[in-house]
Protein backbone atom coordinates (compact mmCIF):
# COMPACT_ATOMS: atom_id res chain seq x y z
CA UNK A 1 0.00 0.00 0.00
CA UNK A 2 1.13 3.56 -0.91
CA UNK A 3 0.84 5.92 1.92
CA UNK A 4 0.26 9.47 1.02
CA UNK A 5 3.53 10.77 2.90
CA UNK A 6 4.81 14.22 2.11
CA UNK A 7 1.90 16.82 1.61
CA UNK A 8 3.65 17.43 -1.77
CA UNK A 9 1.93 14.59 -3.14
CA UNK A 10 -1.55 14.98 -2.67
CA UNK A 11 -3.26 18.50 -2.51
CA UNK A 12 -5.85 18.52 -0.13
CA UNK A 13 -8.99 20.78 -1.04
CA UNK A 14 -9.34 23.01 2.23
CA UNK A 15 -12.70 24.55 2.89
CA UNK A 16 -12.32 28.53 4.02
CA UNK A 17 -11.32 28.96 7.68
CA UNK A 18 -14.29 30.96 9.41
CA UNK A 19 -13.98 31.84 12.61
CA UNK A 20 -17.36 32.33 13.96
CA UNK A 21 -19.27 30.82 16.78
CA UNK A 22 -22.86 30.61 15.79
CA UNK A 23 -23.01 26.82 16.13
CA UNK A 24 -22.33 26.78 19.39
CA UNK A 25 -24.25 29.42 20.92
CA UNK A 26 -27.14 27.81 19.19
CA UNK A 27 -26.85 24.79 21.18
CA UNK A 28 -26.03 26.71 24.65
CA UNK A 29 -28.59 29.24 25.58
CA UNK A 30 -27.60 31.89 28.02
CA UNK A 31 -30.13 30.53 30.42
CA UNK A 32 -27.85 27.23 30.75
CA UNK A 33 -24.98 28.82 31.38
CA UNK A 34 -26.55 31.25 34.14
CA UNK A 35 -27.62 27.88 35.01
CA UNK A 36 -24.78 26.19 35.00
CA UNK A 37 -22.62 28.66 37.28
CA UNK A 38 -25.43 29.21 39.98
CA UNK A 39 -25.37 25.54 40.44
CA UNK A 40 -21.45 25.47 40.51
CA UNK A 41 -21.92 27.90 43.32
CA UNK A 42 -24.64 26.02 45.25
CA UNK A 43 -22.62 22.82 44.86
CA UNK A 44 -19.88 24.36 46.47
CA UNK A 45 -21.59 25.92 49.68
CA UNK A 46 -22.97 22.46 49.94
CA UNK A 47 -19.82 21.37 49.76
CA UNK A 48 -18.39 23.89 52.33
CA UNK A 49 -21.80 23.45 54.74
CA UNK A 50 -21.58 19.82 55.32
CA UNK A 51 -18.07 21.30 57.79
CA UNK A 52 -20.89 21.40 60.38
CA UNK A 53 -19.86 24.18 62.52
CA UNK A 54 -22.62 26.75 63.79
CA UNK A 55 -21.66 29.84 61.05
CA UNK A 56 -23.56 31.52 58.56
CA UNK A 57 -23.77 29.41 55.50
CA UNK A 58 -21.87 30.53 52.66
CA UNK A 59 -25.60 31.89 50.78
CA UNK A 60 -26.39 33.57 53.52
CA UNK A 61 -22.83 35.49 53.43
CA UNK A 62 -23.33 35.99 49.91
CA UNK A 63 -27.00 37.55 50.10
CA UNK A 64 -25.73 39.57 53.24
CA UNK A 65 -22.49 41.48 51.14
CA UNK A 66 -24.16 41.02 47.78
CA UNK A 67 -24.86 45.21 47.71
CA UNK A 68 -21.20 46.00 48.68
CA UNK A 69 -20.27 43.78 46.19
CA UNK A 70 -22.60 44.29 43.43
CA UNK A 71 -21.35 48.52 44.14
CA UNK A 72 -18.00 47.01 43.48
CA UNK A 73 -18.82 45.33 39.90
CA UNK A 74 -21.04 48.61 39.44
CA UNK A 75 -17.54 50.94 39.85
CA UNK A 76 -15.79 48.15 37.34
CA UNK A 77 -17.94 48.40 34.52
CA UNK A 78 -17.73 52.36 34.92
CA UNK A 79 -14.21 51.87 34.84
CA UNK A 80 -14.41 49.88 31.79
CA UNK A 81 -16.62 51.93 29.95
CA UNK A 82 -14.70 55.12 30.90
CA UNK A 83 -11.67 53.22 29.23
CA UNK A 84 -13.31 52.18 26.32
CA UNK A 85 -14.24 55.69 25.59
CA UNK A 86 -10.78 56.87 26.37
CA UNK A 87 -9.54 54.46 24.43
CA UNK A 88 -11.98 54.22 21.76
CA UNK A 89 -11.33 58.36 20.91
CA UNK A 90 -7.18 57.77 21.14
CA UNK A 91 -7.51 54.42 18.82
CA UNK A 92 -9.44 56.12 16.09
CA UNK A 93 -7.52 58.80 16.09
CA UNK A 94 -3.98 56.18 16.02
CA UNK A 95 -5.91 54.60 13.40
CA UNK A 96 -5.70 57.42 11.06
CA UNK A 97 -2.45 58.05 11.87
CA UNK A 98 -1.76 54.34 10.53
CA UNK A 99 -3.09 54.82 7.30
CA UNK A 100 -1.60 58.22 7.17
CA UNK A 101 0.00 59.33 3.76
CA UNK A 102 3.02 60.92 5.73
CA UNK A 103 5.85 57.82 6.22
CA UNK A 104 6.76 59.54 9.50
CA UNK A 105 3.66 59.68 10.81
CA UNK A 106 2.39 56.41 9.89
CA UNK A 107 5.89 54.85 11.29
CA UNK A 108 4.76 56.52 14.48
CA UNK A 109 1.75 55.62 15.05
CA UNK A 110 2.77 51.78 13.62
CA UNK A 111 5.19 51.44 16.64
CA UNK A 112 3.10 53.01 19.00
CA UNK A 113 0.71 50.36 18.20
CA UNK A 114 2.51 47.38 18.12
CA UNK A 115 4.17 48.40 21.18
CA UNK A 116 0.44 49.05 23.05
CA UNK A 117 -0.14 45.84 21.43
CA UNK A 118 1.97 43.22 22.72
CA UNK A 119 2.40 44.82 26.37
CA UNK A 120 0.97 42.31 28.73
CA UNK A 121 -2.35 44.34 30.42
CA UNK A 122 -0.91 44.57 33.64
CA UNK A 123 2.21 45.89 33.01
CA UNK A 124 0.64 48.57 30.88
CA UNK A 125 -1.23 49.00 33.78
CA UNK A 126 1.37 49.04 35.81
CA UNK A 127 3.18 51.45 33.95
CA UNK A 128 0.61 53.82 34.13
CA UNK A 129 0.39 53.66 37.99
CA UNK A 130 3.66 54.17 38.72
CA UNK A 131 4.67 56.48 35.93
CA UNK A 132 1.59 58.96 36.14
CA UNK A 133 2.39 61.27 39.52
CA UNK A 134 -0.75 61.38 41.70
CA UNK A 135 -1.49 65.02 40.89
CA UNK A 136 -0.60 67.93 38.16
CA UNK A 137 -0.23 70.97 38.73
CA UNK A 138 -0.75 73.84 36.27
CA UNK A 139 -0.95 77.35 37.30
CA UNK A 140 -1.50 76.89 40.90
CA UNK A 141 -4.50 74.65 39.71
CA UNK A 142 -4.09 70.73 41.60
CA UNK A 143 -5.84 68.50 39.02
CA UNK A 144 -5.56 65.26 41.18
CA UNK A 145 -5.39 61.81 39.36
CA UNK A 146 -6.95 59.40 41.95
CA UNK A 147 -5.46 55.66 41.65
CA UNK A 148 -8.96 54.48 39.86
CA UNK A 149 -8.47 57.48 37.48
CA UNK A 150 -4.99 56.30 36.71
CA UNK A 151 -5.78 52.79 35.89
CA UNK A 152 -8.65 53.60 33.72
CA UNK A 153 -5.87 55.00 31.64
CA UNK A 154 -3.82 51.97 31.74
CA UNK A 155 -6.59 50.50 30.65
CA UNK A 156 -7.36 52.93 27.44
CA UNK A 157 -3.61 51.80 26.43
CA UNK A 158 -4.17 48.34 25.20
CA UNK A 159 -8.17 49.42 23.80
CA UNK A 160 -6.46 52.28 21.80
CA UNK A 161 -3.94 50.80 20.14
CA UNK A 162 -6.43 47.33 19.45
CA UNK A 163 -9.19 49.69 17.95
CA UNK A 164 -6.29 51.64 15.84
CA UNK A 165 -6.15 47.90 14.39
CA UNK A 166 -9.66 47.44 13.91
CA UNK A 167 -10.10 51.02 12.24
CA UNK A 168 -7.29 50.39 9.97
CA UNK A 169 -8.71 46.70 9.33
CA UNK A 170 -12.31 48.10 8.22
CA UNK A 171 -10.96 51.22 6.38
CA UNK A 172 -8.99 48.75 4.30
CA UNK A 173 -11.84 46.40 3.78
CA UNK A 174 -13.62 49.51 2.02
CA UNK A 175 -13.69 49.06 -1.72
CA UNK A 176 -10.97 51.64 -3.54
CA UNK A 177 -13.63 52.08 -5.85
CA UNK A 178 -15.30 54.48 -3.05
CA UNK A 179 -12.07 56.23 -2.59
CA UNK A 180 -11.87 57.09 -6.21
CA UNK A 181 -15.53 57.94 -6.89
CA UNK A 182 -15.06 60.42 -4.07
CA UNK A 183 -12.22 62.23 -5.35
CA UNK A 184 -14.11 61.92 -8.78
CA UNK A 185 -16.34 64.08 -7.08
CA UNK A 186 -13.64 66.32 -5.49
CA UNK A 187 -14.45 65.71 -2.05
CA UNK A 188 -11.00 66.69 -0.54
CA UNK A 189 -9.06 63.44 1.60
CA UNK A 190 -10.36 64.89 4.57
CA UNK A 191 -14.19 64.87 3.69
CA UNK A 192 -13.78 61.77 2.17
CA UNK A 193 -11.97 59.95 5.58
CA UNK A 194 -15.09 61.70 7.30
CA UNK A 195 -18.16 61.92 5.11
CA UNK A 196 -17.90 58.58 2.69
CA UNK A 197 -15.08 56.16 4.39
CA UNK A 198 -15.91 56.00 8.15
CA UNK A 199 -19.78 56.15 8.21
CA UNK A 200 -19.18 52.93 6.04
CA UNK A 201 -16.55 51.41 8.72
CA UNK A 202 -18.76 51.78 11.68
CA UNK A 203 -20.99 48.55 11.08
CA UNK A 204 -17.34 46.55 10.32
CA UNK A 205 -15.86 48.11 13.31
CA UNK A 206 -19.05 47.25 15.81
CA UNK A 207 -18.62 43.68 16.23
CA UNK A 208 -14.59 43.79 17.18
CA UNK A 209 -14.98 46.90 19.10
CA UNK A 210 -17.73 44.95 21.39
CA UNK A 211 -15.13 41.81 21.39
CA UNK A 212 -12.84 44.61 23.01
CA UNK A 213 -15.41 45.86 25.44
CA UNK A 214 -15.92 42.84 26.34
CA UNK A 215 -11.93 42.17 27.09
CA UNK A 216 -11.83 45.64 29.11
CA UNK A 217 -14.79 44.44 31.31
CA UNK A 218 -12.84 41.37 31.96
CA UNK A 219 -9.49 42.76 32.49
CA UNK A 220 -10.96 45.84 35.01
CA UNK A 221 -10.52 42.99 38.43
CA UNK A 222 -6.58 43.48 37.66
CA UNK A 223 -7.26 46.75 38.97
CA UNK A 224 -7.02 45.09 42.37
CA UNK A 225 -3.62 44.29 41.74
CA UNK A 226 -2.90 47.68 42.07
CA UNK A 227 -4.85 48.87 44.67
CA UNK A 228 -8.31 50.26 43.30
CA UNK A 229 -10.74 49.13 45.64
CA UNK A 230 -13.19 47.50 42.93
CA UNK A 231 -14.82 44.25 43.18
CA UNK A 232 -12.64 41.93 43.57
CA UNK A 233 -10.76 43.83 46.47
CA UNK A 234 -14.18 44.07 48.24
CA UNK A 235 -14.25 40.50 47.77
CA UNK A 236 -11.22 39.92 49.71
CA UNK A 237 -12.31 42.17 51.99
CA UNK A 238 -15.87 40.87 52.77
CA UNK A 239 -14.02 37.46 53.31
CA UNK A 240 -11.75 39.02 55.88
CA UNK A 241 -14.65 40.83 57.50
CA UNK A 242 -16.81 36.90 57.70
CA UNK A 243 -13.76 35.36 59.44
CA UNK A 244 -11.02 34.75 56.39
CA UNK A 245 -12.97 31.01 56.76
CA UNK A 246 -10.86 29.06 53.73
CA UNK A 247 -14.66 27.51 52.72
CA UNK A 248 -15.90 30.83 51.78
CA UNK A 249 -13.16 31.34 49.46
CA UNK A 250 -15.14 29.50 46.59
CA UNK A 251 -18.72 30.67 46.94
CA UNK A 252 -17.27 34.09 47.16
CA UNK A 253 -15.06 34.07 43.76
CA UNK A 254 -17.93 32.17 42.64
CA UNK A 255 -19.78 35.24 42.87
CA UNK A 256 -17.36 37.47 41.24
CA UNK A 257 -17.08 35.03 38.35
CA UNK A 258 -21.08 35.27 38.29
CA UNK A 259 -21.14 38.52 38.15
CA UNK A 260 -19.07 39.00 35.10
CA UNK A 261 -20.56 35.76 33.56
CA UNK A 262 -24.26 37.35 33.55
CA UNK A 263 -22.35 40.73 32.01
CA UNK A 264 -19.97 39.38 29.52
CA UNK A 265 -21.94 36.54 27.70
CA UNK A 266 -24.79 38.33 26.90
CA UNK A 267 -22.38 41.13 25.39
CA UNK A 268 -20.64 38.05 23.36
CA UNK A 269 -24.10 36.61 22.00
CA UNK A 270 -24.66 39.38 20.84
CA UNK A 271 -21.45 40.30 19.10
CA UNK A 272 -21.97 36.63 17.25
CA UNK A 273 -25.40 38.09 16.29
CA UNK A 274 -24.08 41.15 14.93
CA UNK A 275 -21.10 39.30 12.96
CA UNK A 276 -23.65 37.18 11.45
CA UNK A 277 -26.08 40.00 10.09
CA UNK A 278 -23.03 42.18 9.03
CA UNK A 279 -21.40 38.91 7.46
CA UNK A 280 -20.46 40.21 3.72
CA UNK A 281 -19.83 36.99 1.29
CA UNK B 1 34.26 40.43 30.48
CA UNK B 2 33.03 42.92 32.97
CA UNK B 3 32.60 45.77 30.42
CA UNK B 4 28.71 45.50 30.22
CA UNK B 5 28.81 45.71 34.33
CA UNK B 6 31.31 48.26 34.01
CA UNK B 7 29.23 50.65 31.31
CA UNK B 8 26.36 50.49 33.00
CA UNK B 9 27.56 51.07 36.68
CA UNK B 10 29.36 54.02 35.01
CA UNK B 11 25.89 55.06 33.39
CA UNK B 12 24.16 54.90 37.00
CA UNK B 13 26.84 57.21 37.93
CA UNK B 14 27.04 59.67 35.58
CA UNK B 15 23.36 60.12 34.09
CA UNK B 16 21.32 58.50 37.35
CA UNK B 17 19.74 55.70 34.81
CA UNK B 18 20.05 52.85 37.46
CA UNK B 19 19.63 49.37 35.86
CA UNK B 20 20.97 47.45 38.91
CA UNK B 21 20.15 43.93 37.39
CA UNK B 22 23.29 44.33 35.02
CA UNK B 23 25.65 45.35 37.51
CA UNK B 24 24.76 43.63 41.06
CA UNK B 25 24.58 39.77 40.46
CA UNK B 26 22.17 39.46 43.10
CA UNK B 27 19.34 41.69 41.08
CA UNK B 28 20.68 39.41 37.59
CA UNK B 29 20.01 36.51 39.20
CA UNK B 30 16.44 37.13 40.26
CA UNK B 31 15.54 38.70 37.18
CA UNK B 32 16.89 35.46 35.35
CA UNK B 33 14.97 33.07 37.56
CA UNK B 34 12.14 35.64 36.93
CA UNK B 35 12.29 34.91 33.26
CA UNK B 36 12.70 31.23 33.59
CA UNK B 37 9.86 31.10 35.32
CA UNK B 38 7.70 33.07 33.05
CA UNK B 39 9.28 30.77 29.79
CA UNK B 40 8.60 27.72 32.48
CA UNK B 41 4.79 29.09 32.83
CA UNK B 42 4.36 30.27 29.48
CA UNK B 43 5.80 26.82 27.92
CA UNK B 44 3.88 24.20 29.68
CA UNK B 45 0.33 26.73 29.37
CA UNK B 46 1.25 26.42 25.82
CA UNK B 47 1.97 22.82 25.50
CA UNK B 48 -1.30 22.19 28.35
CA UNK B 49 -4.02 24.46 26.36
CA UNK B 50 -2.47 23.00 23.04
CA UNK B 51 -3.85 19.15 24.20
CA UNK B 52 -6.78 20.30 26.26
CA UNK B 53 -8.16 22.21 23.05
CA UNK B 54 -7.64 19.20 20.48
CA UNK B 55 -8.99 17.22 23.14
CA UNK B 56 -12.21 19.37 23.73
CA UNK B 57 -12.69 19.85 19.93
CA UNK B 58 -12.66 16.25 19.38
CA UNK B 59 -15.11 15.50 22.10
CA UNK B 60 -17.35 18.55 20.61
CA UNK B 61 -17.59 16.08 17.43
CA UNK B 62 -18.81 13.09 19.76
CA UNK B 63 -21.86 11.60 19.30
CA UNK B 64 -22.86 11.90 22.86
CA UNK B 65 -24.93 15.15 23.62
CA UNK B 66 -23.75 15.10 27.13
CA UNK B 67 -19.89 15.29 26.48
CA UNK B 68 -20.76 17.96 24.24
CA UNK B 69 -22.66 19.92 26.10
CA UNK B 70 -19.93 19.66 28.93
CA UNK B 71 -17.22 20.85 26.84
CA UNK B 72 -19.73 23.51 25.11
CA UNK B 73 -20.73 24.92 28.84
CA UNK B 74 -16.36 24.60 29.60
CA UNK B 75 -16.02 27.26 26.99
CA UNK B 76 -18.89 29.48 27.01
CA UNK B 77 -17.74 29.61 30.93
CA UNK B 78 -13.79 30.41 30.73
CA UNK B 79 -14.42 32.95 27.71
CA UNK B 80 -16.77 34.94 29.62
CA UNK B 81 -14.82 35.14 32.80
CA UNK B 82 -12.04 36.88 33.74
CA UNK B 83 -8.81 35.55 34.23
CA UNK B 84 -7.82 36.49 37.20
CA UNK B 85 -11.22 35.16 39.05
CA UNK B 86 -10.67 32.34 37.33
CA UNK B 87 -7.16 32.11 39.32
CA UNK B 88 -8.24 33.39 42.37
CA UNK B 89 -10.91 30.67 42.48
CA UNK B 90 -8.54 28.13 41.59
CA UNK B 91 -6.07 28.95 43.77
CA UNK B 92 -8.09 30.26 47.23
CA UNK B 93 -11.68 28.32 46.47
CA UNK B 94 -10.38 24.76 45.17
CA UNK B 95 -6.83 24.95 46.41
CA UNK B 96 -8.57 25.09 50.23
CA UNK B 97 -10.64 21.97 49.75
CA UNK B 98 -8.30 19.57 48.75
CA UNK B 99 -6.84 17.61 51.29
CA UNK B 100 -3.71 19.14 52.35
CA UNK B 101 -0.57 17.24 54.50
CA UNK B 102 1.60 18.96 57.49
CA UNK B 103 5.38 19.30 56.79
CA UNK B 104 7.80 18.65 59.07
CA UNK B 105 6.97 21.75 61.35
CA UNK B 106 3.56 21.43 61.41
CA UNK B 107 2.67 24.17 58.19
CA UNK B 108 -0.04 22.91 56.00
CA UNK B 109 1.21 21.97 52.52
CA UNK B 110 -1.45 22.15 50.09
CA UNK B 111 -1.26 19.42 47.46
CA UNK B 112 -0.50 21.76 44.90
CA UNK B 113 1.66 25.37 45.03
CA UNK B 114 0.74 28.00 43.09
CA UNK B 115 2.54 27.48 40.11
CA UNK B 116 1.13 24.35 39.48
CA UNK B 117 -2.38 26.22 40.28
CA UNK B 118 -1.37 29.45 37.93
CA UNK B 119 -0.68 26.49 35.17
CA UNK B 120 -3.40 24.83 35.45
CA UNK B 121 -5.76 27.58 35.76
CA UNK B 122 -4.33 29.71 33.01
CA UNK B 123 -4.26 26.45 30.76
CA UNK B 124 -7.55 25.80 30.99
CA UNK B 125 -8.53 30.12 30.07
CA UNK B 126 -6.42 29.13 27.47
CA UNK B 127 -7.86 25.90 26.26
CA UNK B 128 -11.30 27.46 25.84
CA UNK B 129 -10.45 29.68 22.92
CA UNK B 130 -8.14 27.31 21.89
CA UNK B 131 -11.15 24.74 21.62
CA UNK B 132 -13.50 27.19 19.20
CA UNK B 133 -10.05 27.50 17.02
CA UNK B 134 -9.49 24.01 16.50
CA UNK B 135 -13.09 23.25 15.94
CA UNK B 136 -13.35 26.12 13.14
CA UNK B 137 -10.45 24.49 11.69
CA UNK B 138 -11.66 21.46 11.88
CA UNK B 139 -14.84 22.62 10.04
CA UNK B 140 -12.78 23.31 6.69
CA UNK B 141 -11.86 19.89 6.81
CA UNK B 142 -14.38 18.65 4.08
CA UNK B 143 -16.54 15.53 4.99
CA UNK B 144 -15.64 13.77 1.75
CA UNK B 145 -11.85 13.81 3.86
CA UNK B 146 -13.27 12.36 6.80
CA UNK B 147 -15.35 9.72 4.84
CA UNK B 148 -12.94 8.60 2.84
CA UNK B 149 -10.57 8.12 5.71
CA UNK B 150 -13.38 5.88 7.50
CA UNK B 151 -13.66 3.94 4.45
CA UNK B 152 -10.21 3.03 4.89
CA UNK B 153 -11.06 1.23 8.12
CA UNK B 154 -9.46 4.49 10.30
CA UNK B 155 -11.76 5.04 13.86
CA UNK B 156 -12.88 7.74 14.48
CA UNK B 157 -9.98 8.64 16.89
CA UNK B 158 -7.51 7.50 14.76
CA UNK B 159 -8.91 9.96 12.13
CA UNK B 160 -9.09 12.87 14.12
CA UNK B 161 -5.30 12.37 14.90
CA UNK B 162 -4.08 11.35 11.62
CA UNK B 163 -6.10 13.30 9.05
CA UNK B 164 -8.39 15.39 10.58
CA UNK B 165 -6.11 17.56 13.17
CA UNK B 166 -3.04 17.43 11.26
CA UNK B 167 -5.37 19.76 8.03
CA UNK B 168 -7.04 21.53 10.64
CA UNK B 169 -4.02 22.80 12.40
CA UNK B 170 -2.82 24.16 9.23
CA UNK B 171 -5.71 25.92 8.86
CA UNK B 172 -6.12 27.95 12.33
CA UNK B 173 -2.32 28.71 12.92
CA UNK B 174 -2.98 32.44 12.16
CA UNK B 175 -5.76 32.21 14.76
CA UNK B 176 -4.13 29.71 17.14
CA UNK B 177 -0.82 32.13 17.14
CA UNK B 178 -2.86 35.21 17.74
CA UNK B 179 -4.50 33.05 21.29
CA UNK B 180 -0.55 31.69 22.25
CA UNK B 181 0.69 35.31 22.50
CA UNK B 182 -2.36 36.05 23.92
CA UNK B 183 -1.72 33.71 26.91
CA UNK B 184 2.26 34.46 26.41
CA UNK B 185 0.86 37.87 27.92
CA UNK B 186 -1.82 36.56 30.85
CA UNK B 187 1.39 34.78 32.44
CA UNK B 188 2.14 37.79 33.94
CA UNK B 189 -1.39 37.17 36.02
CA UNK B 190 0.42 34.65 38.01
CA UNK B 191 1.98 37.74 39.78
CA UNK B 192 -0.83 37.91 41.46
CA UNK B 193 -0.54 34.86 43.51
CA UNK B 194 3.00 35.43 43.95
CA UNK B 195 4.75 32.98 41.48
CA UNK B 196 8.21 34.66 41.29
CA UNK B 197 7.77 35.21 37.43
CA UNK B 198 9.44 38.44 35.43
CA UNK B 199 7.08 41.08 36.50
CA UNK B 200 7.22 39.89 40.21
CA UNK B 201 10.91 39.67 40.17
CA UNK B 202 11.32 42.99 38.63
CA UNK B 203 8.81 44.45 41.29
CA UNK B 204 10.64 43.11 43.96
CA UNK B 205 13.97 44.77 42.62
CA UNK B 206 12.44 48.08 42.13
CA UNK B 207 10.70 48.35 45.01
CA UNK B 208 14.25 48.20 46.94
CA UNK B 209 16.42 49.85 44.55
CA UNK B 210 13.85 52.47 43.65
CA UNK B 211 14.69 52.35 39.40
CA UNK B 212 11.21 52.12 38.73
CA UNK B 213 11.43 53.76 35.36
CA UNK B 214 14.38 51.49 34.14
CA UNK B 215 12.57 48.03 35.53
CA UNK B 216 9.67 49.36 33.75
CA UNK B 217 11.34 50.09 30.61
CA UNK B 218 13.34 46.35 30.91
CA UNK B 219 10.09 44.87 31.77
CA UNK B 220 8.28 45.89 28.53
CA UNK B 221 11.47 44.79 26.43
CA UNK B 222 11.66 41.61 28.11
CA UNK B 223 7.88 40.86 27.12
CA UNK B 224 8.79 42.54 23.76
CA UNK B 225 11.35 39.63 23.01
CA UNK B 226 9.36 37.04 24.45
CA UNK B 227 6.42 37.91 22.27
CA UNK B 228 8.98 38.65 19.09
CA UNK B 229 10.28 34.95 19.85
CA UNK B 230 7.50 33.27 20.38
CA UNK B 231 5.77 34.85 16.78
CA UNK B 232 9.43 33.85 15.08
CA UNK B 233 8.33 30.70 16.33
CA UNK B 234 5.12 30.26 15.30
CA UNK B 235 5.52 31.49 11.66
CA UNK B 236 8.63 28.86 11.19
CA UNK B 237 6.19 26.45 12.41
CA UNK B 238 3.52 27.69 9.73
CA UNK B 239 5.57 27.38 6.95
CA UNK B 240 7.09 23.97 7.84
CA UNK B 241 3.51 23.39 7.73
CA UNK B 242 2.91 25.13 4.64
CA UNK B 243 0.40 22.79 2.15
CA UNK B 244 1.79 24.01 -1.36
CA UNK B 245 -1.16 24.72 -3.58
CA UNK B 246 -3.26 25.47 -0.97
CA UNK B 247 -3.39 29.70 -0.01
CA UNK B 248 -1.25 30.11 -2.57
Amino acid sequence: MTTPSSPQDCLPVLLPFRLCRRETHRRLGAGFGALLCVSLILLVSAASAQSGRVVAPPLQVIVKWAPLLLTGFAFNILISALAMLLGTIAGLALGIGLLSDLLPIRQISRALTQIFRNAPWLVLLFFVMFLVPFQVTIFNVHIPFPDWVKATVGFALPVMANFAEVVRGAVKSVPSTQWEAAEALAFTPRQTMWRIILPQCIKRMLPPWMNIYSLVAMSTVLASIVGVSEMLTLTAQVHAAEGGRPELFAPLYGFALLCFFLYCYPINLWTAHLERRFQTR
Amino acid sequence: MDAIPDWFQRLYESTGFNFSVFYDPYDWNRYVDGVKMTLILSVSTILLSLILGAAGALIQSSPSRLLRGSVNAFVVVFRNTPPLVQLFFFYFGLATMLPATESATGMREPLLNNVAWAIISLSLFAAAFNVEIFRSGIEAVPKTTVEAAESLGYTRFKAYCHIVLPLAIRVCLPALNNNLVNLLKTTTLAYAIAVPETLYALKQIWSESQNVMEMMILLLATYGILVGLLVWLMHRWERAMHIRGYNR
